[in-house]
């Protein structure tokens, strides 16, 4: 039988993440003994608020410099719990703190890791993408320990009642060694708003189309930057870019001011997980649609009903001016809010 | 500002994203159908860490830009052809499997002995830069290992930008959830900077570049140490996703039905 360890971090309100209680979640539908390790700041609230997920203990390594997302620390955390808890099976969330720390952690504990898995089963075999969301893989292994950084949307939430658990503190030395880093805080983007919202239901993809001369034979950037921010307001949705068009901003042209690269989705941008998708002047082969993998209902405008990036992946193609039917769209929406 | 830095950049190659790529059953596991005749490139993530690498070391004289990269000696060959025509760079050639199904415990094993392997490597300057993913594996695992090998704990992952300190201090911003950047401040070297995009273009092909580093990029390539690669992963199934969608066309539909249902799709739960 499996010794599964459930490895969380807490939020800066204490708290976890809904990834982390999905990974929890996963972790749960696997059977074995559970175990349960916590690190931050203070891990009570978040030990109470998963009391009754059936761990047969819960671990934790608490402490100020525990509270910041920082390697040296992270991993010295992750790998006291690890040895504490005896895992054979470690599982956590595929945030970005795991996900810096935690492969790191594997190397020190001759672990194997498996990240980005999509899909897991309750045999271990998990499921994830290679070559950027464009092959798919079923993979076992034999080795243990194994870690395992699941994405978000793996499982449901769990969504257990709160309680009052035990948590029994691991220590770890905090030496100079572990301080180098100092965490100063955290900051948007150059943007003049946030633009991605990676909890909206809808990814509004803004192609370079939006920049090209229009039938007048000018460009209308100016235009295209109000509709688009528009859109993004009143749909209340997150905003992904074609990598063409992310590039033009870099180039310091002036277009589209409010995009950087972490709009960019795609073969070197991210693959957003979202219920919606509206694909706007946007034209490209295959690289193009790994931004596309993780949307469920997909729908484009764009002038080319031919359009290889709309044309078997979209659900819906409307052939038409971007300009004009996102003007009137945010008419719509303006007066249904 | 008299800091001088030794920055190793690990990179692998990958197919032109322009490809279609299909798996195939290899001996040795999965493979890509007519790997070996594929147009490779840089891995791109790997490539903003190189450019950075060698913007770093323009400002800062005396430093020294190294790549370290595992693939198959004939296909980096080729890749090196373009890239060496970029930056300033001296190649440590590891010829084994570059693909995306090995084990990145493997490759990170194989990279920090190529490192290890650096004759005068000086640890209070090295910095350690590497995509934070591949297009390949997509794992953003195998840096970290690279650097647990070497003795690094100062790790920073989907990296956008570097700032040096008048005081040597490393100012990064690493991408978080929600489209932010965490901001650290680390004391010096090692560190490991596993990049995103960062800020720069990529730099024009320079022939006087491409000429001063081909006369240590052949002779590295010619001896570069054969690397097999064990893994420990078994693939229960290797394949394409289901692509095609039976997409409904609308072309004739006036701006204003088109309008209509969007807004009632986009408001709809």
């Amino acid at each position: 039988m499996e010794t599964i360890l459930f490895l969380a971090h807490t939020e800066a309100d204490g708290g976890l993440a809904k990834a982390t209680l999905e990974a929890l979640e996963a972790a749960r539908a696997l059977g074995g003994v559970l175990i349960a390790g916590l690190v931050g700041a203070s891990v009570e609230a978040a030990a109470n608020s998963i009391a009754g997920c059936g761990a047969s203990k819960i671990l934790g390594v608490a402490g100020e410099a525990f509270g910041e997302s920082r390697y040296s620390t992270d991993a010295a955390a992750a790998e006291a719990i690890a040895q504490a808890a005896n895992a054979t099976v470690i599982v956590a969330a595929h945030t970005s703190r795991w996900a810096r720390a935690l492969p790191g952690v594997a190397q020190r504990l001759g672990a194997a890791v498996d990240t980005h898995v999509a899909a897991l089963s309750a045999d271990l075999k998990a499921t994830r993408w290679y070559y950027r969301q464009r092959i798919e893989g079923v993979i076992e292994r034999a080795a243990r320990p194994r870690v395992i950084l699941l994405d978000s949307g793996c499982a449901p939430a769990y969504a257990g009642a709160p309680g009052a658990a035990a948590v029994e503190l691991v220590n770890v030395e905090i030496t100079p060694a572990l301080q180098r880093t100092r965490v100063i805080g955290k900051q948007a983007p150059k943007a003049e708003q946030q633009t991605i919202r990676p909890d909206a239901a809808i990814l509004f993809v803004a192609g370079a189309g939006w920049t090209k001369k229009q039938k007048d034979g000018q460009t209308h950037v100016a235009d295209a930057g109000k509709l688009i921010l528009d859109f993004i307001g009143s749909a209340n949705s997150s905003l992904g870019s074609s990598k063409s068009l992310v590039d033009l901003s870099g180039e310091g042209q002036a277009v589209l001011p409010f995009l950087s690269h972490l709009n960019q989705v795609g073969q070197t941008g991210s693959t957003p997980r979202h219920p919606k998708g509206l694909a706007t002047c946007c034209h490209g082969e295959e690289p193009h649609v790994v931004g596309w993998r993780f949307i469920k209902e997909r729908r484009a405008v764009n002038l080319d009903a031919n359009c290889g990036w709309a044309r078997g992946k979209a659900d819906v193609l409307y052939v038409a001016d971007a300009f004009a039917v996102i003007a009137k769209v945010n008419e719509l929406l303006k007066a249904k809010s | 500002m008299a800091n001088s830095y030794q920055v190793v950049v690990c990179g692998g190659i990958v197919p032109d994203p322009l490809q279609t790529l299909e798996p195939v059953a290899g001996p040795a596991g999965p493979a890509l159908k007519n790997e070996m005749m594929l147009p490779a490139v840089l891995d791109p993530w790997a490539g903003h860490a190189l450019y950075e690498a060698a913007a770093l070391a323009r400002k800062f004289p005396g430093s020294k830009v190294y790549l370290v990269s595992l693939a198959p000696k004939a296909k980096l060959q080729q890749v090196m052809m373009t890239i060496a025509q970029r930056v300033p760079l001296e190649l440590v050639a590891l010829d084994g499997p570059g693909g995306g199904f090995t084990d990145s415990a493997e490759t990170a094993a194989a990279l920090a002995g190529a490192i290890q392997g650096i004759a005068g490597l000086d640890r209070s300057k090295l910095l350690l830069f590497g995509g934070w993913e591949s297009a390949s594996r997509g794992a953003g695992s195998t840096m970290q290992m690279v650097a647990e090998r070497l003795g690094i704990v100062d790790q920073f992952q989907g990296v956008d930008e570097l700032q040096i300190g008048e005081d040597g201090s490393l100012r990064i911003l690493e991408r978080v959830e929600g489209g932010q950047h965490q901001v650290s401040v680390c004391d010096a070297p090692p560190a490991l900077l596993g990049w995103a995009t960062g800020n720069l273009g990529e730099p024009a092909n320079n022939a006087q570049v491409g000429m001063q580093n081909m006369r240590t990029i052949m002779p590295s390539l010619q001896k570069a140490k054969p690397t097999q690669l064990k893994s420990g992963i078994a693939f229960a199934s290797v394949a394409l996703p289901k692509l095609q969608r039976e997409t409904r066309i609308v072309k004739d539909a006036s701006v204003d039905e088109i309008a209509k249902e969007i807004a009632d799709w986009a408001a709809a739960e």
